[in-house]
């Protein structure tokens, strides 16, 4: 079981800068907790008994590794493969990161987790690990979020956790997010944030970007093992940027592997948003000209998110990554082709993937399929207009 | 010396009416909000007063147009709370400008922390939850006076006056430089709340009740901050 290395960990470590992206935007209450934070992740990222308590959880709780698989007929003039992160317990990728800071909470001490989730998979697993552990577990939840991920909701409250309703804005992610960053501010001595993405003041972007490296790095060794050779393209969906900024993780020193993100059209932080400061980071963020934030748009509520990690941001401006935009029709006609040719139901926020990988010109790709499609099933149908 | 009753008011049409009728009633400085979509370190009160703002075009510029019309009928300093996101859109050195023709005194910036962008005078935030280190460090680069943030939390009243101001207050005496205004807020709303904190502190915020008074009209405000002004006046 390979450990999060310490040379993966990104060019940001000390500073929590990425070109210029990134920092601590967050009330004074918060950086002594932010510094206890990052203390503590150092030293469990230098202690081998952190490292075999996490990777014992990812293999015999987690379920990792998680296959990859060839698509037969989805795409025949091409060789598709499939990170199966929706094949991990809670299904999806975000088991990996829960699971990572759930030890460290624990190792810092604290009794109580809040969490934000925009499809509810972030919170599902955090839920999940809470229960595993024994720990308080507080969820904040947009409203409108709550209506189109209602088996999430349900599953989280079998599981314990308090959903606590936002209401206020756009009720989606972003008001979420912010609500738990106010309860964390409240809470701070007793509680940890157990933020979803790699979003958030410094070091948050680069936690979650070390706990989800395993995607790349597996993905990596395996589609060496299965084709003797490097894919010239992975590709991977961009709502905060969690799924993708892993699976990039294992390619970034590969020059000759392409790496796309793709956001959903109406929420594309890195397609068209601008310089701006949101939940204690300067990234990307869908702005107006005088820093307020705008409302994004998808039929993801896991895309629907109008900032992304500031790595992202970095690797966007460097061209390392090239960021591209899918619509939410042609998410699910990608949802509906893999449901029918390879009998996998995705999540719709993979799905946008899947789509960018349809007309991409390489024909060796590897596509990060970050979660399962249960939870979409009631908001795919509908919007399929064949609802029973 | 008297103790200073700051009152936060947020940018809006009706703002000049407002800062002048608190300013009658007794208020030392006026904290003008300016909106923000998404404020961290603000409760329910204030971000709705936000959100009611935004709605009515209160971007950077109209505010800055509103601090200039508060800065025509009323004496006593002005000063700017304003998110960094503001900031960072508008241009720092642009916006300490601007603000300053308009007729602030000082800024203040809740979401910057007091090692971040050392270059941009502001007034510095401290918190229970603050090092010694950190408290040091804001003392000695304040503009003017030291926000002492009573609780751990977001804006808004409480029921009673935080526990935590007094061990801060007695921290930030020792460590900070001699006269140093100390001014606490967060969690201020009763004129008992006042008196209180201005026992322990050099200065009292109050904000969200002041906005909440405030949607009564400007005649309540007025007698609202004049209560706060005989119960601060009457603290030892």
């Amino acid at each position: 079981m390979p450990s999060p290395s310490a040379k993966k960990i990104s060019p940001a470590e000390g500073r929590g800068l990425y070109g210029g992206y990134g920092g601590r935007y967050v009330p004074e209450t918060l950086i002594p907790a932010l510094e206890e934070l990052e203390t503590g992740w150092r030293a469990a990222l230098a202690d081998l008994d952190f490292i075999s308590e996490l990777n014992e959880l990812l293999a015999n709780y987690g379920g990792r590794p998680t296959p990859l698989t060839l698509t037969e007929r989805f795409c025949p003039e091409k060789r598709i493969y499939l990170k199966r992160e929706d094949l991990l317990h809670t299904g999806a990728h975000k088991l990996n990161n829960a699971l990572g800071q759930i030890v460290l909470a624990r190792r810092l001490g604290k009794k109580r987790i809040v969490a934000e989730t925009g499809a509810g998979q972030h919170g599902v697993a955090t839920a999940t690990v809470c229960a595993r552990f024994g720990l308080d577990c507080v969820v904040y939840m947009g409203v409108e979020d709550m209506r189109r991920q209602r088996p999430n909701v349900e599953r989280m409250q079998l599981l314990g956790a308090e959903v606590r309703p936002v209401d206020i804005g756009t009720q989606t992610l972003k008001e979420a997010t912010s609500e738990a960053i106010r309860d964390w501010i409240t809470n701070v001595e007793t509680t940890h944030y157990l933020i979803g993405s790699c979003v958030g003041p410094h070091p948050y972007p680069e936690i979650v970007r070390v706990l989800q490296s395993v995607i790349g790095r597996e993905s990596r060794e395996q589609i060496l093992e299965r084709e003797g050779r490097l894919p010239e393209a992975v590709i991977a969906c961009v709502g905060g940027g969690s799924n993708s900024i892993g699976m990039f993780a294992g390619f970034l020193d590969d020059a000759e592997v392409k790496l796309y993100g793709v956001e959903a059209a109406g929420a594309a932080s890195l397609g068209s948003g601008r310089v701006a400061i949101l939940h204690g980071a300067r990234s990307l963020v869908l702005a107006d000209e005088d820093g307020q934030i705008a409302d994004a748009h998808s039929i993801s509520a896991g895309l629907d998110y109008p900032g992304v990690g500031p790595e992202h941001a970095a690797l966007r401006d460097s061209g390392r990554v090239k960021y591209l935009p899918c619509t939410d029709d042609e998410a699910l006609a990608a949802f509906e082709r893999l449901t029918k040719t390879e009998g996998i139901i995705p999540a719709l926020e993979s799905s946008h993937a899947l789509a960018r990988a349809l007309d991409a010109d390489e024909s060796l790709i590897v596509v990060c399929l970050s979660g399962r499609g249960d939870k979409d099933l009631d908001e795919a149908l509908a919007q399929l207009g064949r609802q029973a | 010396m008297s103790k200073k009753l700051v009152i936060f008011l947020m940018s809006g049409r009706e703002t000049p009416e407002l800062a002048a009728a608190a300013a009658q009633g007794g208020a030392d400085l006026i904290e003008l909000g300016f909106p923000f979509s998404d404020p961290l370190a603000d409760g329910p009160v204030i971000r709705r007063a936000a959100e009611r703002a935004l709605s009515e075009g209160m971007r950077t510029k109209a505010c800055l147009e509103c601090l200039a019309e508060i800065r025509g009928r009323v004496q006593v300093p002005l000063v700017p709370f304003v998110y960094s996101a503001l900031l960072e859109a508008y241009g720092h050195e642009r916006f300490v400008a601007d603000a300053a023709s308009a007729g602030a005194s000082a800024i203040l910036v809740p979401d910057l922390p007091v090692d971040s962008h050392p270059e941009l005078r502001r007034i510095q935030l401290v918190a229970p939850t603050s090092t010694d280190e950190r408290i040091r460090l804001a003392a000695e680069t304040t503009d003017g006076w030291l926000y002492l943030v009573t609780l751990t939390g977001t804006t808004g009243a409480r029921a009673e006056l935080s526990s935590a101001l007094a061990g801060l207050a007695e921290r930030a005496r020792r460590l900070a430089p001699p006269e140093l205004p100390l001014y606490a807020g967060f969690g201020i709303s009763t004129p008992e709340q006042a008196r209180a904190a201005a026992e322990i502190a050099d200065g009292v915020i109050v904000g969200s009740r002041a906005i909440e008074v405030a949607e009564d009209g400007p005649e309540q405000l007025r007698r609202y901050v004049s209560s706060l002004r005989t119960a601060i006046d009457a603290a030892r």
